[in-house]
Parts: C-alpha cells; structure tokens; sequence
C-alpha cells in the first residue's frame, strides 16, 4: 500500500506538476455515458475551485460492478476513498463498520461544516443509522411517479388517475380506444411493493424496515399487498395491465404509445423526452383508497457516495472540502436539471424554482414533492435489508409468476417472504 | 542408486519444468486451495469478519431448491447443447467429406464461428432474436408465434442452447472431418461394391469406427457446456428470465459477484472443480482404452 501510494505519487509528480502538491482523492463511480461526464464536469469543475485537493473520478462499470470492484479493492488494501454505491447495498456497506468511515463523522472530524437540516428528510433518512447519523452522502436519488401519454388521455377522455380505482377506469377507456395497453411498469419490487408500501404507510419488514437491527423479518405478505397485486394481475385480462420486463426494460411499451401509462423512477425524463413522439406529463404514484386516506411519502432509489476507511487524514479534509462543494445548491441544482435525479437540499429546490425550471418543464418536482409529502415514518423512511439484491430477485420471480397467472398473490408473495428470509438470514450470520 | 550415475545431480531439469510448477501452482492449485478454504467460511463481503463453519455452505446448497434446479438445468443444457452441436457437426461432416470441388472453401466456412468469441456470439443471437427489434420474432409474428424470450424461459433456454450449440460446431465439425478421412477407403468402397447404401455405408462402417471420436467430443462438449458457455448466458439472458438460464458457471458468478455471498459461491465453484476433475478423468481412462481399435 505505502508502496504504492510512493510509487503513485512519484508518477503524479513527474506527469503533473501542477497538480504536485494537491492531495489526490480517488472517487470510482457507476455513471456512464452523458451522467459520466457530468461526473467529470463536477471533479474538474471543484479541482478548479481550488489547489490543495485533487478528486479523481474514475468510471467501474454499472452498480453492482463498482461495488465489487471496491469490495475487491479494500480486501487488497487498495480501496479508493470515495465509492459510488446503490441503494440496495447499503445494508452490505453499512454491516462493514471497520471499512466505512461514516459521512457525518468524516465532516466532524475534518471540521468541515455539516448541517443535516439542509437536505430532504426523504434523501437522507435513507442513508442513516436508527439514532440519526448520516452514513453516506446522497448522490443521485430518484422516485417512481406515474407517466401518463397526455395524447391517449385527452383522445380517449379519460382522466389523469390519482388512485387505483381510477387507474383501473383510465386503463379501460384507454384500451375501448385502441390502445393495446392500458398500464406498465418497471422496477417491479422497488415501484409495486418497496413504493406501494410506503406509500401507504406498510412496513416492508420488522425492526423499522431492517434500520434498527439484521434480525429483521419480512411482512410484505399483508392482506393490502395481496388484494392489490390479485386486482393488478386480473387487469391482465384484455390487456389492461401488459408487464414488460424488469428494471426498465418496459420503457418501449410506453414511448412507442403501446401503454397509456407507466409507473417507473422520475429519472427516466430524459430517455422519454428524447423517444416519445406524443406529449406526455408524470404524476404522483396512485392512493389505494382501501389501505390509507392519504398518501404518505415515497422512497427513493439511485446511489450514495460512501467514504471507505484506511487512509491519510488530510485525504479525508480532502473529501469533506468535496462533499461541501457537491451540496451546495448551485452544482445541486444543476445536477438536479440535467439529469432528472432529485435535488439533496432544499436550498438546491428553492434555487431551481427561482430559475423558473419547474415552470418551464411542468411536473419535474413531481418526485419531490412525493418525497416530501410528509415526515418520514419508520415505515417510509426507506429499507435497510441484507442480501437485497438476490431478494430483489426472488421478488422478481414470484411476481413474473403471479403475472404470468401460475400462482395468486398470496402463494407469491407468502414464497417471496419465505425465501428472503432465508437470505436476511444468511447475512445476519455473515454480517457480525 | 544407479539413476545417480547415470544423472549426476544437475539443476537443469529442475530448471527447465520450473515454469510449468510455477504456472501450475500460481494460476491453479493457489487459486484452487483458496476456493477450497472460502467455501468452509461464511464471511462478510469485505472480508471484515470471518466464521468457519466446515461444510455448512455446502449443507445449504444441498438443500437449496435453487441450486438443485440449477443442476438439473445444467446437465439439461449440456446434454442438449452437446447433443445438437455433435449431430449437426456429424452432419456437415458426413457431407463435406463426400464434397468434391471447393471442399477447402466449404470447409472454412464451416470453421469460422469457431473463432468468435462467446460473448460476440451471444451478442449476436440475441440481436437476432430480440423480442423488438429482432428479425427472427418478426419473421414469427408473421406466421403467429409470439417470441419474447425475456418473459418466457422456455424460448430463453431454447435461444441459449442454439446460440451455445451454433458456436461448438464448428470445433466438433474439425475432429469429425479428421476422424472421417482417416477411414480407410477400401473399407467404404468395399461396402459399396457389396451392394450397401450411403446410409447403411455411415451407420454400420463409419459410425462405428467414429466412436473414439464421438466419445473425446462428448467429454469435450459436455466441458464447455459446463464452463465456457457464461460469456453467451451473460451476453443473451444473464441467466433469466426467473432463473429459467441460470446453470451452476453463472450461479457461481451471480452469487459470488453480484451477491457477495462469498462463501456459498466458493461452495458451488468447489463442486464445479470436482465434477471437472472427475469428467477429466473419465476422459483419459476411456480414451487411453477405446483409442486404438
């Protein structure tokens, strides 16, 4: 490592002088594509803002590719000090206490100053410990909202629904006008059951979602679920409901104008301004009017910076002097603009307001106002379980199985439970 | 004693296979025994804290109804990867040793796929049959069959036999051209001048004396089955949809890199090595036999 570090720095010197006496800050990053370069822009932009730090973004690959490659690299005591990581392992890194180096204490110890009350309670009660601390910096964060095809509606007279009844309605009327589908979505177990749950105030699973221990067990398999998951595969009939694939693989559905409507993340703005050919607007996710009265908040989903531990001090100074630059509302709000993650501060909020960019590109607050439609409760906070990317899939499975008709809901989701148990489990032992 | 007089102790032979030793050990038996030490671990994926458990990893996977489908998937592809590849590979073979003109350029065509790289190879059948912009599902829809191989996993594991079994036959298509030209003539021309087909020629003389052959391909085949199809699987379904093309090579992957089960994924990549090993051996006690007839 020291070695290393040496060789490191003899190469910086010779190639850069400029950058000689900068303290290098390594940052490995899932962004590719346009969202890479906008990553760049923000290393380079804050490297020009001042000569004592230098951050270096370097490009691993998607998620779950970056993960691994720090995984590997802290096992080989060559871990970068900053690594972007998604939200489903947060569990993971948060069960790593030795190789973490918590964001808020990191800017305590680098008296870098830090006010929580600056960010959305939604972002970051994400990303903190039952008593509070925040353990990672928010980075790009999103919310499933509801796409509507404004076209179909107006063509079809329906109107833009605000709870599942009405999207049932919406859905006939669309299909009685000739279209081959009435409703999709994507993300299934992040938008239908993480979103739907919070949404509606369920808990997910004991102990807080998973945030105030690993001994947590799952309880997604309640009456609410099951009677909104059976209503949704009766839709199947006449293709009211079409499932499309997982993650995003749904999106041709609707930007070819087979579906009216799609539920997926407010990230997806830029991929459908730039396929859809028929005006289109987003709305917040439907009320299921027999579970609550009232919507709570929604959750999010993207990825957070972490900080990994084992190295200088004046490396760390480095990365708070980082995280400052990465929050203030100017890079925020640009962030926020360009790619259609949700701002992390208020301040970013407020400043793209009096831009007028809400005002000009209608519904794109849509995600943060779900976020902040009310205090976070232990139910819609967000999620903290072990091992949820393979439980992910298992909720995959069970519900392809339930759309595809050969189990109903309560079978899927009972064996969703069962099997992800299992698993919660196997990272309690793992995790000690 | 006598082995001293004759070689009086020199370095050099020493010297000389200490590449080999080295190679071996480093890209093999270390990597191997650290395998073998993890799957007795359940560990956190930084390596933060540790637990031996002896086999329980083991204990789990028997037990996990997962991982058993994912066997019997397995040996399902193989033995439909192996078997489509070989026959079609007998097939080609049988007629291009019976080619006359252009049998060099035939030839070379029919060896070509063998140099694409697997993940090119998945690449290419999955664009071929991509559900929106593929040829194939269009030319079905034509005829009114409706190809979506990322919600049904029967057309998903169909898709990645044919790509996996397209790529092998041109490998297989080589060794039974071999084997077919080193028949002698006179055995097959006499046949023939006693009256027997084409057909009854292939079955009761060539066949038979194809069998060494056939038996070296199977060992082979069932191998890349096993290992080397990962690149077309990741490339095609990354062993979706629900679990439908996930065989053991790409469960070890998945859990062991996308999971960070570590010690589960060493587990199954043990059980991997000695189901390899044990293939490997079969192969050269059979061969050593059957391969003078």
């Amino acid at each position: 490592m020291r070695n290393t570090l040496i060789l490191a720095g003899t190469i910086a010197t010779l190639a850069t002088s400029a950058f000689a006496d900068a303290v290098q800050v390594d940052w490995w990053h899932a962004m590719g594509g346009t969202n890479g370069e906008r990553v760049n822009k923000i290393a380079d932009d804050f490297n020009a803002s001042q000569s004592a730090y230098k951050v270096v973004p370097t490009y691993k690959g998607n998620y779950t590719e970056t993960m691994t490659a720090a995984v590997a690299a802290f096992r080989a005591k060559e871990q970068p000090h900053l690594v972007q990581v998604f939200e489903v392992g947060t569990a993971t890194m948060m069960a790593a206490k030795g190789a973490v180096y918590p964001i808020e204490q990191l800017m305590a110890d680098s008296n870098e100053a830090f006010n929580k009350s600056d960010y959305l309670p939604a972002v970051i009660s994400y990303y903190q410990t039952p008593t509070g601390e925040l353990l990672s910096m928010p980075f790009n964060s999103s919310t499933p909202v509801m796409w509507y095809n404004k076209d179909a509606f107006d063509a079809a007279g329906a109107k833009v629904p605000t709870t599942w009844a009405e999207v049932k309605t919406a859905a006939q009327a669309l299909v009685d006008n000739g279209m081959k589908c009435g409703v999709s979505f994507g993300w299934q177990s992040w938008v239908m059951l993480e979103n739907y749950s919070s949404w509606h105030n369920l808990s997910l699973g004991t102990k807080e979602n998973g945030f105030a221990g690993f001994d947590t067990e799952f309880s997604f398999n309640n009456d609410a679920v099951i009677a909104r998951l059976d209503d949704i595969a009766s839709m199947t009939d006449g293709n009211l409901f079409v499932y499309g694939g997982r993650r995003g693989d749904s999106l041709p559905l609707f930007t070819n104008g087979e579906c009216g409507m799609w539920m997926n993340s407010s990230a997806y703005y830029g991929s459908i301004k730039s396929q859809a050919e028929f005006n289109f607007a987003q709305t917040m996710l439907p009320l299921d009017t027999d579970v609550a009265s009232a919507p709570q908040n929604s959750i999010i989903g993207g990825a957070t910076l972490w900080a990994l531990a084992g190295h200088e001090a004046d490396e760390y100074t480095g990365v708070a002097k980082f995280m400052t630059y990465l929050s203030s509302a100017e890079v925020q709000a640009w962030w926020h603009q360009e790619t259609g993650y949700v701002p992390i501060t208020t301040a970013a909020y407020d400043l793209s307001k009096t831009q007028g960019f809400y005002d000009s590109n209608p519904g794109t607050d849509t995600a943060i106002k779900q976020l902040s439609l009310n205090e976070p409760t232990p139910n819609s906070r967000g999620l903290r379980f072990g091992n949820f990317v393979q439980i992910r899939d298992v909720i995959n499975e069970e519900m392809e199985a339930l759309w595809a008709g050969d189990k109903s809901a309560k079978v899927a989701l009972d064996t969703a439970v069962k099997r992800g148990n299992a698993l919660l489990r196997k990272f309690e032992r793992s995790a000690k | 004693m006598l082995k001293r007089v004759h070689f009086p102790s020199s370095p050099l032979p020493y010297l000389l296979v200490a590449p080999q030793i080295i190679i071996t050990i480093i890209f093999f038996i270390w990597p191997a025994s650290q395998a073998m030490y993890q799957s007795l671990l359940i560990e956190d994926a930084f390596g933060l804290s540790q637990e031996f458990v002896w086999f329980e990893n083991f204990e789990y996977l028997v037990q996990d109804e997962q991982y058993l489908s994912a066997f019997w998937r397995t040996i399902f592809f193989s033995i439909c990867v192996a078997s489509l590849s070989m026959g079609f590979a007998l097939l080609l073979a049988g007629f291009a040793d019976r080619v006359v003109r252009g049998a060099l350029a035939y030839r070379t065509m029919l060896i070509w796929p063998y140099a694409v790289a697997p993940v090119l190879a998945g690449a290419l059948w999955m664009f071929m049959f991509n559900p929106t912009l593929g040829i194939f599902p269009y030319i079905l829809e034509v005829i009114g069959y409706d190809w979506n191989h990322y919600l049904n996993g029967y057309q998903a594991m169909f898709l990645v036999i044919l790509a996996a079994a397209w790529k092998q036959v041109a490998y297989n298509f080589l060794f039974y051209l071999a084997a077919m030209q080193s028949i002698p003539r006179s055995i097959v021309e006499a046949a023939a001048i006693d009256g027997a087909g084409p057909m009854r020629r292939f079955w009761t003389i060539i066949f038979p004396l194809l069998s060494p052959t056939t038996f070296f391909l199977l060992v082979v085949n069932a191998v890349y089955a096993f290992f080397d199809t990962f690149g077309i699987i990741h490339a095609v379904t990354q062993g979706g949809p629900a679990n439908a093309t996930t065989i053991l090579v790409y469960k070890v992957y998945n859990d062991g890199f996308v999971g960070l089960d570590l010690g589960g994924s060493a587990a199954q990549s043990v059980i991997l090595m000695v189901l390899v090993i044990s293939m490997t051996v079969v192969q050269f006690r059979f061969i050593e036999k059957r391969v003078q007839y």
